[in-house]
């Protein structure tokens, strides 16, 4: 899943400082699941934005609070259309690609983004997510034991560990494992360390052209995607 | 035919001697200079550091250009941190067409541990793919494929990490740079010689060069210091406890005494090739330690 950290308040507050009618739209899907924006969420920052309203003095931004299942998703974000009629931004919890999906439906409204999107990880235990994939178009997990280096290496590299682990952590973060020394320990228990072996050409960064787009195959035979 | 006169050494019987100069950080070069002129006569090669720990310096490329101009013999060091495959592949053509013909490649240290920390890391490539992409430039085309006009022919190096807490993994990395054509490894540094005679054990099957790294610590706040961040650096206590029994004001001298002694032994027992010295910001000594051996 997608994983975001909420902005901080005085960030939010100086974003939406020229709207005076503010709709806070939450994310039904992964920014519920991380705790950065979803039903609650919204609920906790509408509170926060009216108190730092009150308390300072400065401000009378009036807000309404809505959230849609998934606004990475047109389908849901056309519910939208009746509660943005008397609002003057769009403040959205979900993630970078909900805010650019709502933007492309309400071209007239601003809508900014409540959150810092931050990887596409798992949840590791309660109240801690950990990055585990770089969508980097060309998987290579068979040969690493399942464990990413393009990721969980700060280098990214191929080939095994630089020189700078130590004690199974990374130059990098002391805190953080090696990833290299992770995967040799994973190939070791699977009896596949010749995968380590082998020589890794050089990545293919066409595989991430920005913007990607994928196209079903499904969609492309029947000759549309219009469902 | 060698390409350089270090390859022509590193093929003869001569024990080796390389040391490191490390450029600074503006457009003052006249230490650099300085150094580059003591030391160019007295060892078989001088590298030029790369940005050494991350930290934004003068380039290598232009430090290996003055050890040429001074009449010495550099080693281009070549990380892949700060540079994508069109960049490094420019520079090299750059290099070979202005006589600097030895290459150490490595895949260089985090942006994380320098003094730039928000910079894009770039590591486009890894070191074993740069030791493969400058075979493949000699072989007339870039990593492209495209055709050269003029092909380059380089002296190639790689380093390892004999004295890592984790070995084995290591010791793969050192196997895939040796296939990929890494003709001499100039190694991180030694302090436990055991460790160094460990590691010669399996390394004298491969055919290549190995050239002990001997960082020259200057006391024992700075070999705690390089424990702390350094990247893959140990220095066990007995070295630093060596180095905290010396008086204040003999503690370099101090350093100066232990980089010695493993350099004797290592040139007595034969262990490998050469050493690689690492006086770390005190290049000035270099001279000391030669004439003592």
């Amino acid at each position: 899943m997608i994983v975001a950290e909420q902005k901080p308040l005085e960030e939010i507050r100086r974003m939406i400082a020229p709207y005076q009618r503010v709709l806070i739209l939450g994310c039904g899907t992964c920014t519920t699941i991380c705790g950065a924006g979803g039903e609650r969420e919204v609920s906790y920052l509408h509170n926060a934005l009216r108190l730092a309203q009150a308390k300072s003095n400065n401000g009378t931004h009036t807000f309404s609070e809505y959230t849609v299942k998934r606004q990475c998703d047109p389908e849901f974000v056309e519910l939208l259309v009746d509660k943005v009629g008397d609002v003057d931004a769009i403040l959205s919890l979900g993630c970078g690609i909900g805010v650019q999906t709502v933007a492309e439906r309400f071209l007239d409204l601003p809508v900014l983004p409540g959150v810092n999107t931050s990887f596409m990880g798992m949840s590791k235990e309660w109240g801690v997510w950990d990055e585990r994939c770089a969508a980097c178009g060309d998987c290579r997990l068979a040969e690493t034991a399942g464990i990413c280096p393009i990721v969980r290496c700060t280098k990214g590299i191929l080939n095994g560990p630089c020189a700078g682990t130590k004690n199974g952590k990374c130059e990098a973060n002391k805190d953080m494992d090696c990833a290299w020394i992770l995967i040799y320990e994973r190939l070791e228990r699977l009896h596949q360390l010749d995968k380590m072996r082998q020589y890794y050409p050089l990545r293919n960064f066409r595989t991430i052209p920005r913007p990607k787009r994928i196209v079903s195959k499904a969609n492309i035979e029947v000759g549309g995607g219009d469902g | 035919m060698a390409n350089s006169a270090f390859e022509e050494k590193l093929y003869s019987d001569k024990f080796l001697v390389t040391t490191e100069v490390g450029p600074p950080k503006g457009t003052d070069i006249s230490e650099m200079v300085h150094h580059i002129d003591l030391l160019k006569d007295k060892v078989d090669a001088i590298n030029i550091t790369d940005h050494q720990s991350s930290v934004m310096r003068f380039p290598s490329l232009g430090g290996c250009l003055l050890v040429k101009e001074r009449g010495g013999e550099p080693i281009l060091q070549v990380t892949c941190r700060d540079r994508n495959r069109l960049a490094i592949q420019a520079d090299l053509l750059l290099a070979y067409t202005r006589g600097i013909r030895n290459v150490l490649c490595l895949t260089g240290d985090s942006v994380d541990v320098g003094d730039h920390k928000e910079a894009k890391p770039v590591f486009d490539l890894d070191s074993v793919q740069l030791l493969t992409m400058i075979r493949t430039m000699e072989s007339g085309t870039d990593i492209a494929g495209n055709e050269l006009k003029g092909a380059p022919k380089f002296c190639i190096g790689a380093s390892v990490h004999p004295e890592a807490d984790f070995i084995e993994p290591q010791l793969i990395k050192f196997e895939k740079k040796a296939a990929a054509g890494a003709q001499f490894f100039q190694t991180q540094g030694i302090f436990d010689l055991a460790s160094l005679r460990r590691f010669m054990q399996y390394a004298s099957q491969f055919n290549v060069k190995i050239l002990a790294g001997i960082i020259v610590l200057s006391s024992a706040g700075m070999a705690r210091y390089m424990n702390d961040n350094v990247p893959g650096i140990i220095v066990p206590q007995a070295i630093i406890d060596e180095l905290a029994s010396a008086e204040k004001g003999k503690r370099l001298q101090k350093g100066i005494e232990i980089a010695t002694r493993s350099i004797k032994t290592i040139k007595e027992e034969n262990l490998c090739h050469g050493v690689h010295i690492m006086a770390v910001g005190n290049e000035g000594i270099v001279p000391d330690i030669l004439e003592a051996l």
